[in-house]
């Protein structure tokens, strides 16, 4: 079979232009809310990034993270869980304060992964850290092996739950960076509700994204990861620490 | 050297049948302390978000160290060639797998959902040490039981010292996966050390045989069977050395973390202002489970009381260490913000509290107890105790 | 000897034979109360679910938890939107599609101690 040379030249025209295009589809793609029919991508990597000078002295991203996933207070704060919480900080020099809020700091390389003896702790492919609450045991050596203390291990009978969220006794959870919301292109409930109530000092994006807000100011302003000692690469970044 | 003859414990007195009863009660209370744990949720234990291992584990590690201990006695004989100790090998056997069963079981029933066991038997995550320990725990019992096959089958008796020497090094690596479960806690200042693996080994020498001197002790004199000075006196200059070994590894421990500047904190907590920590760190670990007992064990002049006050003490030690270890380690709060004092609403920046609650002290002596009680079953329906240990039986002129 | 044993064995298959019948059976195990309230048709036939319904869950959870798919075929949420009961919103209860089944079967179910049981929205007007 030969190839005549008006069908060449059409086939390299389209080959050229599906070339030349086909970045620009890929952003496209990445900008909009990921199809339900679609997995969870390598090419992203979801992330906070959280400028305390903003951070108010509320609490509007706990209470709406808590009403969000349906983490109820059972009035034991020793046992209940805490997906997110307000840090005061005070420098032990200068005595300057600071507020933040703490979570999950989703790592590239997330310690309670490492240790996790069945592998219910995992990483998604777009760097959100979650617990397979099917193959978790309840051993809590993640909770042991966390340097943020960001996981809760279930103490008591869990009801009510959302039906996005679910939660059971004896197993461990935390953070999921409202995974079913970024999972139909919203973002997590902490964010919006910073936005909205708050000190606006959240912002949530795919760090991988050139196009994001969030990948502009990270290249643009400094910022600290907690503990970045450890060099665990935490997808959540904070400013003015 | 004649041949040692073994026989099965009678297992008739009443005396054997209170102990049976006694050690099945305490382990029905464990059984029932677990079920109140699993239904009610962990919150009826002592328990919490920042102390997640509590009294069950302390009394789980000290059973897995214990039964890894325990086997050093067949080690020795079979390894080290030591014909003194080779009448002893088949208890040091038996307790190995029997306290090592009583350790796992505390540890699964602690679990948030240990009807998942399955799961853990079926899902790895070969980064994980927790993960190596499910295979180095249940190839532990294989092994020892080919061991003690070894030594049971008069066909096999020429391999036992090849089986001793696969036990003898399976036990090893199992210690030094079970220190390493805390070794490798990146984050927590109190662990985080490679001196654990090591440290975990000289401990489950020193409990092991402490734990096995005992049993020897109790059950010769519980069937009237004759126990030689001569290996008395042997079996207690030996806890000696380990108690001093362990005493050694946890000065260095120490020393080390004087010498860097973010670990003073940690010790300082430790050492001087950790409250319950410090006090079962000086009185329990240090006094009652190191000085004492070497006290005990090098004053000229021996004899049996003595060496079973320097075992309990020992156990009693060793109980208090891994308290302190475990507990007081989880206690210290972690360096979220180096140079910063910390507050919030998850406890963090201070010293967490925890007491243990009765459920938890059940479900850990339950676990005590299985392992005895299996002993004591294994001994009754096996010959795994020599007739006699008399010095005339065991060659003295062995030294 | 032997024509004894084949009478008696005849006739104790005959009185198991008689106690078999369903009405029997039902007076001491409830039989389970399947209502499909909502009119339409299931993700599939009746009969591939009545035997593979786990299978499916359990592809889509796996899918689901560590892929990120969100397809609502097979979703659990989606088997709970449809067949909650209208009186209680709920799949569990005694007339729950759900318990009802398992609790004859005498086939434990893991599913509610963590997800929600109940229906969250729909027509129904069941919220909590």
């Amino acid at each position: 079979m030969s190839l005549g040379r008006r069908e060449f030249l059409a086939w390299g025209t389209a080959a050229t232009a599906g070339a030349a295009l086909a970045p620009v589809i890929s952003l496209v793609e990445l900008a909009q809310a990921r199809s339900p029919e679609e997995a969870a991508s390598s090419l992203r990597r979801w992330g906070l990034l959280i400028d305390i000078t903003k951070c108010a002295d509320c609490d509007e991203c706990v209470t709406a993270c808590h009403t969000e996933n349906g983490v109820a207070n059972n009035g034991r704060p020793r046992t209940d869980a805490q997906w997110i919480r307000k840090v005061n900080l005070r420098d032990k020099r200068t005595a300057v304060a600071q507020t933040l809020p703490l979570m999950c700091q989703h790592c590239e390389d997330p310690p309670c992964v490492d240790v996790c003896p069945t592998g219910a702790s995992f990483k998604r492919d777009d760097g959100i850290v979650l617990v397979d609450k099917h193959t978790c045991i309840g051993c809590r050596y993640c909770v042991m092996a966390c340097p943020y203390g960001a996981r809760s291990f279930v103490h008591e009978t869990v009801t009510g739950q959302r039906p996005d969220v679910p939660r059971g006794k004896g197993t461990v959870e935390s953070c999921t960076l409202c995974v079913h919301r970024v999972d139909r292109g919203d973002a997590p409930a902490c964010v919006e509700a910073c936005n909205r109530d708050g000190g606006k000092a959240m912002l949530f994006g795919d760090l991988n994204d050139a196009s994001a807000e969030i990948h502009r100011r990270l290249h643009a302003e400094p910022s600290a990861q907690v503990r970045a000692d450890l060099a665990l690469d935490t997808g959540v970044r904070y400013q003015g620490l | 050297m004649t041949p040692t003859q073994f026989r099965e414990i009678e297992g008739r007195s009443g005396g054997f049948f209170a102990l049976l009863c006694t050690l099945v009660l305490l382990v029905l209370a464990g059984l029932g302390a677990a079920w109140h744990m699993e239904h009610e949720g962990h919150h009826v234990t002592g328990m919490s978000n920042r102390i997640v291992w509590g009294t069950p584990h302390v009394f789980a590690v000290f059973l897995i160290v214990a039964a890894s201990g325990a086997l050093n006695v067949a080690s020795i004989a079979s390894v080290f060639g030591r014909d003194l100790y080779k009448p002893l090998a088949r208890l040091s056997g038996l307790l190995a797998v029997a306290l090592l069963a009583g350790g796992l079981s505390v540890l699964v029933l602690d679990l948030g959902r240990p009807d998942r066991l399955i799961v853990a038997m079926t899902h790895y995550n070969f980064k994980s040490i927790f993960a190596w320990n499910i295979f180095l725990y249940t190839g532990f019992f294989a092994v020892v039981a080919v061991y003690l096959w070894t030594m049971f089958e008069r066909r096999m008796n020429s391999h036992s010292a090849r089986a001793g020497l696969l036990a003898f090094v399976w036990r090893l690596v199992l210690t030094t996966g079970t220190g390493s479960i805390f070794g490798f806690l990146v984050a927590r200042e109190t662990y985080n050390s490679a001196l654990l693996a090591p440290l975990f080994i000289v401990m489950s020498f020193s409990f092991g045989l402490a734990v096995f001197t005992l049993v020897l002790m109790a059950s010769f004199r519980g069937t009237g069977r004759a126990l030689g000075d001569a290996l008395i006196a042997r079996l207690t200059r030996l806890l000696g050395l380990f108690v001093a070994a362990v005493l050694y590894f946890v000065l260095v421990y120490h020393l080390t973390n004087l010498y860097i500047a973010r670990h003073h904190e940690v010790e300082r907590f430790i050492l001087l202002g950790g409250g319950i920590y410090t006090a079962l760190f000086w009185i329990g670990q240090v006094l009652v489970g190191g000085v004492i007992p070497l006290a005990l064990v090098f004053r000229p002049g021996a004899s049996r009381s003595r060496t079973a006050a320097a075992a309990g003490c020992v156990i009693a030690g060793g109980l208090a260490q891994l308290y302190v270890l475990i507990i007081g380690g989880q206690a210290f709060p972690q360096a979220l913000f180096p140079g910063k004092e910390v507050a919030s609403s998850f406890f963090d920046g201070v010293v967490a509290s925890y007491s243990p609650s009765l459920a938890e002290i059940a479900l850990g002596t339950g676990g005590m107890a299985l392992a005895l009680a299996l002993t004591v079953v294994g001994l009754k329906v096996l010959p795994f105790l020599p007739q006699s240990l008399s010095d005339a039986a065991i060659d003295p002129a062995e030294t | 000897m032997n024509r004894i044993a084949v009478a008696l064995l005849t006739l104790l298959l005959t009185f198991a034979g008689l106690a078999h019948p369903n009405d029997q059976r039902a007076g001491r195990v409830a039989v389970p109360v399947v209502k499909i309230e909502k009119s339409g048709t299931c993700v599939a036939p009746t009969e591939e679910m009545r035997r593979d319904h786990m299978k499916m869950l359990f592809h889509q959870r796996d899918r689901t938890v560590r892929q990120g798919f969100r397809e609502p075929r097979f979703s659990l949420k989606g088997c709970v939107e449809c067949h909650a009961s209208r009186e209680s919103g709920s799949v569990l209860g005694k007339e729950g599609f759900c318990s009802s089944c398992h609790a004859y079967a005498s086939v434990k179910m893991d599913c509610f101690e963590c997800h929600s049981s109940s229906r969250h929205q729909g027509p129904v007007g069941a919220r909590r």
